[in-house]
């Protein structure tokens, strides 16, 4: 009897729950299409053709929604993909964040003479995969989402060629950026796996919820297997996830590649990368270790103290390496590269916490980290012109002078991203932080202390920028000029960046609703209690 | 043969005590003959042969075409893409066969299914045809 006649086969209910994916590669497919029929003059219509592809996904998840909100969460294709608060809410980040990239790209492209078809075809195949990544409750479907994500950000990342006339050291850093980042992702990749075959051959399924259903049983008695200790053959296999995970969120001490690549990338990926990529990777995250691995957060024995341990100390140490590291750079993408670092740290806090505000916390935190930092590089995008390479520090001084209402943006989104009150940075880490101290514990508390320590550090570094761009006596008269898609992006950040932190209620329901369901399922022994 | 002969010497108590290193008793005397082999082997043709010490003893090939130049040489990048290409349209036949062999099972559902992967593909070929990649400049 063939196997699809035991487990049935997908109904067209079940295609509907992923249809956004199956938008996004059918419009990335047409793209590439487009391109090769579109003439060279015309190629940037490509990116208008799929941001009407990722409008058309928007209102096919808003749909998927709409339709399933009674019986919300239920999982389809036989429990590898979910479809529940937290798949939903990350799906919009993940697609507002591919939005944004696509708009913001389109000028800068045309200045680069890099405008093609595929980048923006290969932001839609990234973004399906970040989307199952989002989705996936499953070692292997978020594997795969992973791959299609990493990828397709690994061609992006080299997208700069070697042009041996006009300033060729950009295509160099950008091929050296994307095979340091290849090497190192399909290291962690691998390391991810083997952490995975492990849990595998534990519990024997790769399905979260049921891995989060067995681990315990490993620690409950002495478990001595033919192998050893069944106890540290778990051990071993979560702290592999976790070191693969670091790997692709940029958490220390797995953070080395992120200046590189992103410095060599051209900036308008490294702004997508920055989000997108990095917020999909901590779905996965969330995914497996506030379900799977969920059980062993805290354990009763003194001798194995869970992870929450293990994410504390990475935290502590990626906000301050982060932060420290960045003080002292000149060039504005590699700045931003290792505040991204500090920012991961600031997430992981939520995980620690381990109760809701914490969780809510970082998946606001999420939201309001990827708009403020799409700002942050739709203004450095902006300074990108024939002349200029636009990725100093110094290439920002006199901005005040030339665009003031670019520089009075830039600057909300800097405080945002520092974490002044009235911006959405704010409010997140408002929420990081009351998840620590709600949780009671002492270290938690201390580690509260530190990553407010390292806000101060990184509005130093954040104050630098706003030094340059108000202070600063500018060397050669170079325009600044906004094309439209660019100014209109950025516009929409920085009112998106005010409202999340004047206005945070109905972002905050989101993340409420993102995280409210999210957990190891309930025993059956505790229910009939 | 040798390493069923060296583990019936084995105690048989051993395996309970060391637990998990017993299984490895085999691996390294496979280790240690695989090592020894060569050398053995080597030893013995130093041993026997004659000795003639002519330029042509000190080429790779004896009997073969002399080597004309370095082999670190640069090759051309279109090697590369053929190769993708040809790795891309032979996992595409991977898929068909298996699909193939019971199609009758899997029924409408299948050949669906089966177009799907096709129809993706062939977006992939007529990319790569307009891109100019099956072209040898």
């Amino acid at each position: 009897m063939p196997l699809l006649n035991i487990l049935g086969y997908p109904t067209i209910y079940e295609t509907f729950a992923i249809l956004p994916e199956l938008l996004l590669v059918l419009f990335g497919c047409a793209a590439l299409v487009l391109d090769v029929l579109l003439p060279r003059e015309r190629k940037e219509l490509t990116a208008y053709f799929c941001l009407a592809g990722i409008g058309t996904a928007l209102l096919a998840l808003w749909q998927v929604f709409e339709t399933n909100r009674i019986r919300l969460p239920f999982t389809v294709f036989y429990g590898m993909i979910a479809v529940d608060g937290f798949s939903l809410t990350l799906r919009l980040v993940a697609l507002v964040a591919a939005a944004l990239a696509i708009a913001m790209a389109v000028k800068y492209l045309d200045v680069e003479e890099e405008q093609h078809g595929e980048y923006y075809a290969l932001i839609l195949f990234a973004t399906s995969g970040m989307m199952f990544l989002s989705s996936g409750v499953d070692f292997i479907t978020l594997y795969v989402g992973l791959e299609l994500m990493a990828l397709s950000v690994y061609v992006l990342v080299g997208y700069l060629k070697w042009n041996v006339q006009f300033h060729e050291k950009r295509g160099e850093k950008s091929s050296e950026a994307a095979l340091k980042y290849f090497l190192m992702g399909a290291f962690s990749s691998a390391i991810l796996l083997f952490g995975f075959s492990i849990i595998f051959g534990l519990t024997g399924t790769t399905n979260v919820e049921q891995v989060a259903g067995l681990l315990p049983g490993l620690f409950k008695a002495n478990m001595l297997t033919t192998t050893g200790d069944a106890r540290l053959m778990a051990i071993m296999g979560i702290a592999l996830v976790a070191a693969g995970l670091f790997f692709k969120i940029a958490a220390v001490p797995f953070h080395m590649w992120a200046p590189d690549a992103y410095e060599g990338a051209p900036t308008s990926v490294t702004a997508f990368m920055s989000v997108g990529p990095k917020a999909a990777s901590y779905a996965m995250l969330a995914r497996i270790f506030l379900v799977a691995f969920a059980p062993l957060r805290v354990t009763g024995d003194p001798q194995i103290p869970g992870w929450a341990v293990m994410f504390g100390v990475v935290a502590a140490l990626t906000m301050t390496v982060g932060n420290v590291a960045a003080v002292t750079q000149q060039n504005a993408k590699r700045l931003m590269a290792y505040s991204s670092i500090s920012h991961a740290g600031f997430i992981l806090l939520g995980f620690v916490a381990g109760n809701e505000m914490g969780y809510a916390g970082a998946v606001f935190y999420l939201m309001a980290y990827t708009v403020m930092n799409l700002g942050a590089f739709g203004v450095l995008l902006s300074l990108r012109s024939e002349e200029r390479v636009g990725d100093k520090l110094d290439d920002l001084n006199g901005l005040y002078q030339k665009q003031p209402a670019l520089a009075l943006m830039m600057l909300v989104c800097l405080l945002s991203l520092a974490g002044i009150p009235g911006t959405g940075g704010f409010m997140g880490k408002f929420y990081l932080f009351g998840g620590l101290i709600q949780a009671g514990n002492k270290w938690m508390n201390i580690l509260a202390v530190v990553a407010a320590l390292n806000v101060v550090i990184s509005l130093y570094y954040y104050a630098r920028f706003i030094k340059a761009m108000f202070t600063g006596k500018e060397k050669e008269e170079a325009p600044v000029t906004l094309s439209p898609p660019l100014h209109a992006t950025i516009v929409l950040t920085v009112i998106l960046v005010l409202v999340m932190g004047l206005y945070p209620q109905p972002f905050s329901q989101l993340s409420r609703f993102a995280v409210e369901r999210l957990g190891p399922p309930t025993p059956p022994q505790a229910a009939q209690k | 043969m040798l390493i069923c002969t060296a583990l019936s010497l084995l105690p048989k108590e051993t395996s309970g005590e060391y637990g998990p290193i017993a299984g490895y008793v085999p691996v390294v005397l496979l280790l240690l003959i695989a090592i020894a082999f060569p050398v053995a082997a080597l030893a013995a043709g130093r041993l026997v042969r004659r000795k003639v010490e002519t330029p042509e003893k000190q080429i790779p090939y004896e009997c073969g075409v002399d080597p004309i130049s370095d082999s670190k040489d640069r090759f051309s990048v279109r090697y590369y893409m053929i190769a993708m290409l040809f790795l891309v349209f032979d996992v595409e036949t991977i898929f068909l066969f298996p699909w193939a062999v019971i199609y009758d099972k899997l029924g409408v559902f299948g050949l669906v299914e089966i177009l799907i992967f096709l129809g993706i593909l062939v977006v992939g070929y007529y990319y790569a045809w307009r891109k100019g990649a099956l072209n040898w400049v």
